[in-house]
This record gives structure tokens, sequence and C-alpha cells, in this order.
């Protein structure tokens, strides 16, 4: 019985592929001629192998083109891999053994750089078919990227038998791209306007190139008004993205600028170690970090984020209170006395860390749920950590506006910054609640430290850089309205990004330092002030 | 300006030429003894008390804004090295064709950039008269025209504070640039003579020395003619109340805006001093934390009197040469403990203290007006 079905199963592979049989005689001749000594007649076999669509003569290009192609004494073309002294020879097709040699049996076959571009190209039109769909999406990209005219057969039969949408619409561009380079009138203009619904710049310069090159007014017509539509759409996706990179900036310094607004913007402290504070909360984000990866399983590593925040949170808030209490109630009212001297704090802060933790940055990685980003159309790459930060900013925004408006600690908060001497006459703690109400500035600011963490270096001078632009913000936006330091934060994040094309990062910011310095002229309490009918506000 | 009050006393004018005579005269004299003897001061020593002089001179320049007219300007440094980048553009020029490149025309650095001609705001700055104008008209003007939209509008305390800081980080962002043409990250060195004196020679370095002297003793002068004037008693009342003092007729913003612009170019003189003694300007002087530094010198020594601020900056400078050689990683701990200490413990600064020691009645402190600057 057992005999009969071996028999029996011999009998079908053998007569199966029949037409099988003939495309692997084929096959076998194509990768001989590779052990010609001919480079044309080399090339001419690697072009052949990839017109012929077959996935086993992959690994063979591969071992060519990583040059570890031999022939032997006898012309038999062989994989060698050395061993020791020796090499372990097999078959460059089915990967059979083929014994051993020593390296002066055998010969490398050589390629030149023709061949290494002639082997990229049949690789690229033999993964069209096979290979799973993204590495059919890569030679698709591939093959738009560097159209040859022999594949355009390949691309053909690819794009006939293609079913995933993404794949056959790049597979669509790359046939109307080799078309529009080689082929018919009618399939000329009929790529032109295929290629017209594309934002790729490389298919932009390609049309760009075949418009001087035509001297068919119809076609150069076609491509004129493909490339008006493709140039809008490009313009606007660029628009698009410096609004998303000025928001993301803006969301960056809103976070910086949200503690300050409620020491400085609401109790009027000029809190120089605002910066530090910042700068606090990013180093607690180290420590967390490396408190997980010393007594936590890896795979808890990537919540470590989430613990940082709140870890950040009560200490600089602690630190903040400290402050308070230590310093900054001895000089309510003498503004420029608190600004030298929480000055005096920022400094002693930035060497207490740069004598604890060393001068040089601390590295602090993003957890996996945040690396990456995603393309949008026309190259643009949007990060996952700038939208993160996006949405921490606004959920900050949002809770501390709750806090200010929903709770009783908001509630006294800004009854003892209207009328401290009423509150206090109605039983508000105000010492107290001043104490809270800037530890709960400075908190805030070392959450932002564990979002600008992830962005930037985390070193001694993290605070310094942020702190001008926080003043800013909320001078510009007003002081003492929450909304106005979120308007404030946007603004300067979008016009800073608008700019920088035009001018440059540097000068795009310094434009923008100027700018603010003559609109506090104009408005000297802010874009949203509030009314006072004091004379000295 | 109508004189209120004399400038000194017999025996004031006294004290002042003598400490003069003694730090212009007896100083370059120690240094030119020959160096067997006991008492010959040291070459190194020269330029570095020349720095303190220009430091004392800026310390100056900022206690006229800060501790009579009550404006904290934390922008001060951008001033001194405004004055200072135009000294030094002078001294680059002069290094002619003994550069690394020799180029007769162009610095090094522009060469290095493929510069191929010389920016327009460099012409002139190959004559030494035309140098020292712009030293006092680039910080000058600058003061002028900030001075002119900020107290016109009305922006006071610590919003001006914090514009000028603006103003001090703008140009320091700018002056990074290499685009800019004055050297970026690296400013100006190499320095090689100044007016055909060689700067590396011990006897220009004294002459150096005894020009920041009289520089800071003529400051002195100024800055004791304006505060003892009837302005000065102005700048007093404007800076603890300034309300009351604009109720009464008085042009507040003229005041203000003729103190700032004369403390600034009393700023720009002291970088333009400080600039050939050290060798090298470079944007680093405009960081806001050097601008804020002045502010601690100033309070150290005792703000609102003259003297205070000189104390303070050779006090607190001393300090810092002697613990940032011996003891690096503290300076910044004793600084910072300084602002802390100063503002909190000591609103006087080291005369205030002295004069608490000595129990002579002094003027009482700017009290602060209520809502006068902590109003939000």
């Amino acid at each position: 019985m057992t005999r009969f079905l071996h028999v029996l199963l011999l009998a079908l592979l053998a007569l199966a592929p029949l037409s099988g049989a003939a495309r692997a005689a084929d096959l076998k001749d194509l990768v001989g001629q590779l052990a010609s000594d001919d480079f044309d007649s080399k090339i001419a076999a690697i072009r052949a192998l990839g017109a012929l669509g077959d996935g086993r003569a992959v690994p063979v290009l591969k071992a060519l083109e990583d040059g570890a192609l031999y022939t032997t004494t006898d012309h038999k073309l062989v994989v060698a891999e050395p061993d020791d002294d020796k090499y372990k020879l097999y078959d460059p097709v089915d990967r059979a053994a083929l014994g051993e040699a020593t390296d002066d049996a055998i010969d490398k076959v050589r390629v030149n750089n023709r061949m290494r571009s002639e082997i990229d190209a049949a690789l690229g039109s033999l993964t069209l078919v096979g290979g799973r769909p993204q590495d059919r999406l890569a030679a698709a990209q591939e093959a738009l990227k560097h159209p040859l005219a022999e594949r355009n057969d390949a691309l053909q039969k690819a794009y006939a038998a293609e079913h995933d949408p993404q794949v056959k619409a790049a597979l669509g561009l790359a046939l109307a791209a080799a078309r529009l380079r080689a082929g018919t009138r009618e399939q000329r203009l009929a790529a032109v306007n295929t290629l017209a619904s594309s934002t790729d710049p490389q298919i932009r310069s390609l049309l760009i190139d075949q418009r001087d090159a035509s001297d068919d007014p119809e076609i150069k017509h076609a491509i004129d008004t493909a490339l008006g539509s493709i140039n809008g759409r490009l313009r606007l996706i660029g628009v698009a993205v410096t609004f998303f990179e000025g928001i993301s900036l803006g969301s960056i310094l809103l976070l910086a600028a949200i503690g300050l607004a409620i020491t400085f913007g609401v109790m009027g402290v000029i809190n120089m170690a605002h910066g530090e504070m910042i700068m606090l909360g990013a180093y607690t984000t180290f420590v967390v970090q490396q408190l997980f990866r010393a007594f936590l399983p890896p795979q808890w590593f990537d919540a470590y984020l989430v613990a940082a925040v709140p870890a950040a949170f009560l200490v600089t808030g602690a630190i903040g209170v400290a402050l308070e209490r230590g310093i900054i109630r001895f000089l309510y009212g003498r503004s420029l006395e608190t600004l030298l001297a929480t000055w005096g704090v920022s400094l002693m802060l930035q060497q207490l860390v740069r004598t604890i933790f060393g001068a040089p940055n601390k590295e602090v990685s993003n957890p996996s749920w945040m690396t990456g980003g995603f393309e949008l159309i026309g190259g643009a790459t949007i990060t996952w950590n700038r939208i993160a930060i996006l949405v921490f900013c606004f959920v900050v925004l949002g809770v501390l506006a709750l806090v200010l408006r929903r709770t009783t600690f908001g509630l006294h908060m800004r009854a003892v910054t209207q009328n401290r001497e009423m509150s206090a006459a109605m039983g508000i703690r105000t010492a107290a609640v001043d104490a809270l109400t800037f530890g709960l500035g400075s908190g805030i600011a070392g959450m932002a430290g564990v979002a600008l963490s992830q962005i930037g270096n985390v070193s001694p001078n993290l605070g310094t850089i942020y702190i001008v632009d926080s003043f800013m913000v909320v001078v510009f936006g007003g002081v003492g309205s929450l909304f106005g330091t979120l308007a404030g934060a946007m603004t300067l994040g979008i016009v800073n990004k608008l700019l920088e094309p035009v001018a440059g990062a540097v000068l795009g910011k310094v434009v923008v330092l100027v700018a603010i310095i003559l609109f506090i002229q104009k408005r000297p309490r802010g874009l949203f002030a509030l009314k006072g009918r004091a004379a000295e506000s | 300006m109508r004189r209120t009050d004399t400038m000194f006393t017999p025996r004031g004018w006294l004290w002042f030429l003598a400490v003069g005579a003694v730090l212009a005269i007896g100083v370059p004299l120690l240094n030119a003894l020959p160096a067997s003897s006991a008492l010959q001061l040291p070459d190194y020593l020269v330029p570095l008390l020349g720095k303190y002089a220009c430091y004392a001179l800026l310390a100056l320049a900022l206690d006229l804004v800060w501790g009579y007219a009550g404006i904290l300007s934390l922008g001060h440094g951008a001033f001194f090295a405004l004055g200072g980048y135009a000294m030094g553009m002078y001294l680059m020029r002069q290094i002619g064709t003994r550069g690394v490149y020799r180029d007769p025309i162009l610095p090094d650095f522009m060469v290095f950039l493929n510069w191929k001609q010389l920016p327009w705001y460099w012409y002139g700055f190959d004559h030494f008269a035309f140098a020292m104008v712009m030293v006092v008209l680039v910080p000058g003007v600058l003061a002028f025209v900030f001075g002119w939209f900020a107290f016109r509008s009305r922006v006071t305390g610590v919003y001006l504070s914090i514009i000028t800081q603006a103003l001090t980080y703008a140009l320091w962002l700018a002056f990074f640039r290499n685009d800019m043409g004055f050297g970026g990250n690296n400013g100006l060195t190499d320095f090689k003579d100044v007016l055909g004196f060689d700067l590396h020679a011990p006897a220009t370095r004294r002459g150096l020395y005894v020009a920041s002297v009289i520089a800071l003793g003529l400051g002195y002068l100024a800055c004791r003619f304006i505060t003892r004037s009837k302005l000065g008693r102005l700048l007093l009342a404007l800076r603890d109340a300034e309300s009351r003092v604009r109720f009464l007729g008085y042009s507040v913003d003229y005041a203000k805006l003729f103190t700032f612009t004369a403390s600034a170019v009393l700023a720009g003189i002291a970088g333009a001093l400080y600039v050939p003694q050290v060798g090298i300007i470079n944007p680093s002087e405009f960081s806001p934390g050097n601008s804020i530094e002045i502010a601690i010198w100033v309070a150290v020594g005792g703000r609102g009197t003259l003297l205070g601020a000189l104390i303070g900056a050779v006090v607190v400078n001393f300090a810092k040469t002697w613990l940032t050689g011996s003891m690096p990683e503290a300076w910044l701990f004793v600084l910072g403990a300084l602002f802390i200490l100063v503002t909190l413990a000591f609103p006087q600064g080291i005369l205030g203290l002295a004069g608490k020691l000595r129990l002579r009645p002094r003027p009482p402190p700017p009290a602060p007006v209520p809502g006068e600057e902590g109003a939000p």
C-alpha cells in the first residue's frame, strides 16, 4: 500500500508541472550563461532572467550581486561559501551541496557597475510578482524610480495580476511612467493622465523632463495640465505640513509656557528657574527610565513614560513648594528682586544636576508606541512623538482649566489673585494657596519636561533653551489668561515655521523676537489682556 | 541741568583723585619694576585688573538705570558686546596681511567662508576714529530707538526687563550666524595691534589698563554729575513713584530715555576697552545669563550707590576668577547663592552692610510703593 502511494506520488510529481519543466530548462540555461567571461552576454542573461519571472532566479541574482557566485575549473556555476580555508560549494538554483573546493579551484564571477544596476532592475521585476505585499510595493516604487523599457512587460503582467489596491496603484504609476518614456502616442497620453493624479516629486521631474524632450504639442499640453494639478496639490500639502509643524512647535512652546502662565500669569512671580523645573522633569523621566530598566521586566519598559508623568509632577511640584516657602514668599511685591533670586536658584539647580548626573547629555529613549510615524501623501512624514506631545499638551491644558474653574482649590486660587486681603478675611489660608499654586505651576513645568525629553537632548542646560521663549509666549498671549497663552504659543509656533523657509531657522526666530518686542510696545499687556481701570495697569 | 548739589565735597575730590592716582599711576609703575623686585606686579595681572575696570564701568552703567531710574535692563550685555564688536572690527582690519590667509582686506573668517568683498557695514572700520564713533553710536542708537518705543508705550518693570532680555537673546542668536559677517560662533579674535602698538607687549597692556581706569574715572564723574543734578532727583522720584511724578507734570519718558541711552553708551565704551585686553569678542557676550550677572554685581555692591556698583563688580569678578580657577564646580553655587542672599538678606549690598556696621544713618531703602512694581 505504501509502495503504491509512493509510486503514485512520484508519478504526480513528474506529471504536474509539465510546462514548468521547460521553464526550468530555460532557467538553468540562463543561469549557466552567467558563467560567461563576456559582460554583455552576462547582462543579456540577467535581463532574460528578470523577464522570465521565475522566483527561483532571485537567490542566484542576489548571490551574484554579493560576489558569492563562482565558476569551477570545469565551467560549472556554483555558490561558494568560505569555510575555514576551504569553500563549501552549492548549486546556485536548488542549493544542493556540491562538496568542497580550495580557493584556487574556483574563480569568482566578476561583476561591474553596469551589471549591478541590471541585477537590481531584474530583482525588482522578479519581486514584483512573487514576494510579500511590502516587497512588491517596494519593487513597484523601485521600478518607478529607475524605469527600464525591458521591464514594461513584467510590470504589465504584475499590474494585471495584482490584488492589493495599494500595490496596484503604485504599479499603475510605475507602468505609466515607463510608458511615458517608451510607448505609443496613445499610451503616452494615457500615461500622462494617470500620472496627473500623483503627488510624487520624482514623477513631477519625470514629467518636466518629458515635456522638454517632447515635440508633440498635444503631449506637451497634456503634460502641462498634469503638472499644474500636481503642483497645486503639492503646494497644498506643503502648506498643510508647515501648518502642522507650526502647531507642533506651538504645542511644545505651550507645554513649556503653561506652568509659567500660572506662576507668572496668575501669581505675578517672575520665576527665572522655570526652565530648570522643565529640566528637572526631564531628569526625573531619565531616572524613572533607569529604574524601569533595572527592576522591571523588559515588556513593562514602554510604560515608563506613563509613570514618569506623575513622578515628574510630584518631584518638581515639591521643589516648587519648597522654593515658594523658602525664598519667593519673602519677595512678594518686589518683582525685580524675585527675578534675580530665582535666577540664582536656576544657576544652583543647573550646577546641582551637573554635579549629580554629569554634564553630558542623558539618553532618554522613546517608548515603542511613540517611535516612527506615518507618511502623508507627497512624502511628508509625521512622527508619533509629535502627535503624542500635541495630545498631551491639550490634555494638560484642559485639566488645568478644569482645576482652575471647577475645584475649590481653583476657586481659592482665583480669589487670592483678585483680592488677597478679602480672601484672607473670608478664611482662605492665603499662604498655603500661594505655595500650592506655585507648586502647581512648577509641577506642570516638570510634566512639560517629560514631554520635551522625548524630542530633545536631556542636559543641564535644557531649561535655558526654553526660558526666554516661555516668557515670550506668556507676555505675548496676555498675562493671566490661559486662552491667551494657548493663542500666543500657537501663533508663535506657526509664524516661526512660516518664516523658516523664507529666512532660515535662526533668522526666523530673531524676526519673531523683534516682532514680539514691537508688539509689546503696542499692547504692553499682551493679546488677551485683563482689563483694569487702575492707573498703573 | 540745574545743579541741586555739588558733586563732591573738597574731601571727596581729594579721595577721588587719590584713589584714581593710585590705580592709574601706581599699578603701572609697580608692573614696570624689574622682575626681581618683591613689589613687582606680574604681567598677567595688568589685563586682569583692566578687565575688572571695564566690568566696573559696565556695572556703573547698569546702576545708573537700575539703581537710580528703576529700570532693570537685562540687555546691558548687548550694549557692552556691541561696543566690543565695533572695537573688534577695527582690530580685525588692523591685522592686514598678517592673518592666516594673508588677505589685505578681508579678515580670515571671511576668506574662509569664501566672501569676495567686504560687507558695507565693515567700511570705515580701518580708521580708529570712525571705530570709536561707532563704539558710542551703535549702542547709543540702539538704546535710543529701543527706549523711545518702550518708554513711550509705558512698558515698565518686569515687562521691560523681559523685553530687554529678548533683545539680547535675539542679538545672541543673530550673531551666531555666519552670514551676519561677524565671525559667527568664533567671533573676532587673533588681534595683532592697536594704533600701531603690539597688543601683546606689556607696555601696550599697561596703556590699555590706564585707559580703562581713566574711562572708569570719567564714567564715574559723569554718573555722579547726572545723579547729583536735578535730573538725578527726578530719576529717584520716578523710580519710587512713577505715576506721581507723571501727574506732577514731569516728562518721565525723556528722563528715562536720556538715562537709558547714556547708560548704553557707557556700556559700549566698557566693551570697547574690554576687547583688546582679553583678545576676543564672540556671541557668548550676548547671552542672557551674562546680562543678568551684571545685575548681581550691582546688587552685591549696593544698588543706588555708584561706589557700590564699582565695588560689587570688582568683588564678584575677583571671586569668579579665584573660584573658577580653584573650584570650578563651586562657582555657580556661589553665584546662585549670592543672587538669593543679596536679594533676601542684604538688599543694600556691601555698602549698606558697611553703613549699618558703622551705625551711620543712611537714606531709607527704596521702599516699593504698593502696586508700583508688583501689580500683575
